[in-house]
């Protein structure tokens, strides 16, 4: 669903490429924002769960697991949580941004994943995990791909909110009371960040497989040579 | 029939496409050191700014029936220096100061022939744990009211027995679950708890709720904010 394609002519040469422009302008700013504030909020997040890095009660605590120093950000609690409380505000603007450009835009229909996506995952991840043969490409992502994004956008939404919980259980005590309290609000902020990194890893070994001209794209918007028809 | 493009068009298009991103290296300003500090600050200050709008005067913290409670030796004694700064429950008093028409000490029988309250909400501490304690003692905004506090005051501070210290908007000093709290759990506070008198502001973190209260004053400039607002956490820190 590429919004526009160009057939580029070798000066030299005089070969045919083609391109398509993949990621609209919005797309890309917000992309790396996001990429930016999503490592602070959980390298900060790290560090202040490892104030108290339990689910269980204080007296007695017994330790979930021992978060190394050196992987969280902020040096101590009280500065994380300022790396925390000062780019949730970019984190949250950002998404709103980007669910805002995408809807009003239409290019909401690129991600988002529909009822009709269904019947492609499974040919997907038989290609990607069991050798599978490989289903053709007819747009610009494929059915599990949009499933993956559309569910961090999901995670991402649900990371915000479950931190709206913790921050202020009172103030949103309906919000807080749908998690199951404060307690669960933050366990379920925790395991959510768990998810959201399952995402980035898996997103990072597809960007690795499938190399340097998808790459590019995310930073130009133009994709070169791509593997679907373009129009 | 797709338009055709020269590659070293395409190449100007694309550098230009990617110069548009330029924005996202202002983030870079966060990873130099002289200018994380303020800008840290700065975003602290923000959230500060936000609390202080989400926060409602009206708005009560959930109260839990008795089975919800925390057992009361599993409530957490935290505390930044000792777990008993030795007060002498003979002579202490709370000495009250500030813009107020009554200034002076007030001693603990004063205090407590205001009306009593009594509720069981939710202690949530920064480290991130948090228990349901039980506790008792009269409402700040009374005790305002009877040493006559300026309406028009801001702040509210406290001093402690053990060199602590804390603020507190007015908005949640006249909030109707702020207490000055003598008794946990229908006892007498223990000293590890704050003994003779304490805050308990369930619409607050819990450092924002000092123990061992020596010192009261209304004022209308902030002057001391708080020991750990001093290094560094957040100052209105609502819940």
């Amino acid at each position: 669903m590429a919004t526009r394609a160009t057939a580029i002519e070798d000066a030299k040469t005089g070969d045919i490429t083609e391109a398509v422009y993949e990621h609209p302008f919005v797309v890309r700013l917000c992309h790396w924002l996001n990429a930016i504030s999503l490592f602070v909020m959980v390298g900060s997040g790290l560090q202040i769960f490892r104030a108290f890095p339990s689910f269980g009660a204080k007296i007695p605590q017994k330790d979930l697991l021992n978060w190394p120093k050196a992987f969280a950000l902020g040096g101590w609690l009280g500065g994380a949580l300022q790396w925390h409380l000062t780019f949730m505000w970019i984190y949250i603007a950002t998404g709103l941004v980007y669910i805002g450009y995408q809807i009003f835009s239409g290019n909401y229909k690129q991600v988002l994943f529909v009822r009709r996506d269904l019947p492609g995952v499974w040919p997907m991840v038989r290609h990607y995990f069991f050798f599978g043969p490989r289903p053709p490409v007819r747009e610009a992502y494929n059915p599990l791909q949009k499933h993956a994004y559309t569910s961090a956008i999901a995670l991402g939404v649900l990371s915000a909110l479950t931190g709206l919980a913790v921050w202020k259980p009172v103030q949103f005590s309906w919000l807080a009371w749908m998690m199951g309290g404060f307690h669960w609000a933050r366990v379920w902020h925790f395991l959510i960040m768990w998810a959201m990194l399952a995402f980035v890893f898996g997103h990072l070994v597809m960007v690795v497989l499938h190399g340097w001209n998808n790459f590019v794209s995310m930073f130009t918007g133009w994709k070169k040579d791509p593997e679907y028809p373009s129009e | 029939m797709k338009p055709r493009t020269d590659s070293r068009k395409f190449k100007t298009i694309s550098r230009r496409e990617l110069l548009k991103l330029t924005p996202v290296l202002a983030l870079g300003a966060f990873a130099i050191p002289q200018l994380q500090k303020p800008l840290l600050k700065g975003g602290l200050a923000f959230s500060d700014w936000a609390s202080a709008r989400l926060f409602r005067s009206g708005h009560l913290a959930p109260t839990f029936p008795d089975t919800d409670l925390t057992p009361f030796e599993k409530f957490p004694i935290n505390d930044y220096d000792v777990d008993d700064p030795g007060v002498d429950f003979d002579k202490w008093t709370l000495t009250v100061a500030g813009s107020v028409q009554k200034p002076g000490d007030y001693t603990l029988a004063q205090i407590q022939a205001l009306p009593k309250v009594t509720q069981s909400t939710r202690h949530v501490c920064v480290e991130g744990w948090d228990v349901i304690g039980n506790f008792g003692g009269v409402r700040l905004s009374d005790f305002l009211k009877t040493i006559g506090a300026d309406p028009t005051a801001r702040f509210v501070t406290v001093e402690c027995a053990d060199d602590y210290y804390e603020s507190l908007d007015m908005a949640t000093a006249m909030h109707p679950q702020s207490l000055l709290c003598y008794e946990m759990y229908g006892q007498p506070l223990t000293r590890e708890h704050g003994a003779p008198l304490r805050l308990s502001i369930p619409t607050k973190i819990g450092y924002k709720q000092a123990k061992y209260l020596t010192d009261l004053s209304v004022s209308h400039v902030l002057g001391k904010v708080g020991y750990w607002e001093d290094q560094g956490y957040s100052e209105f820190y609502s819940l």
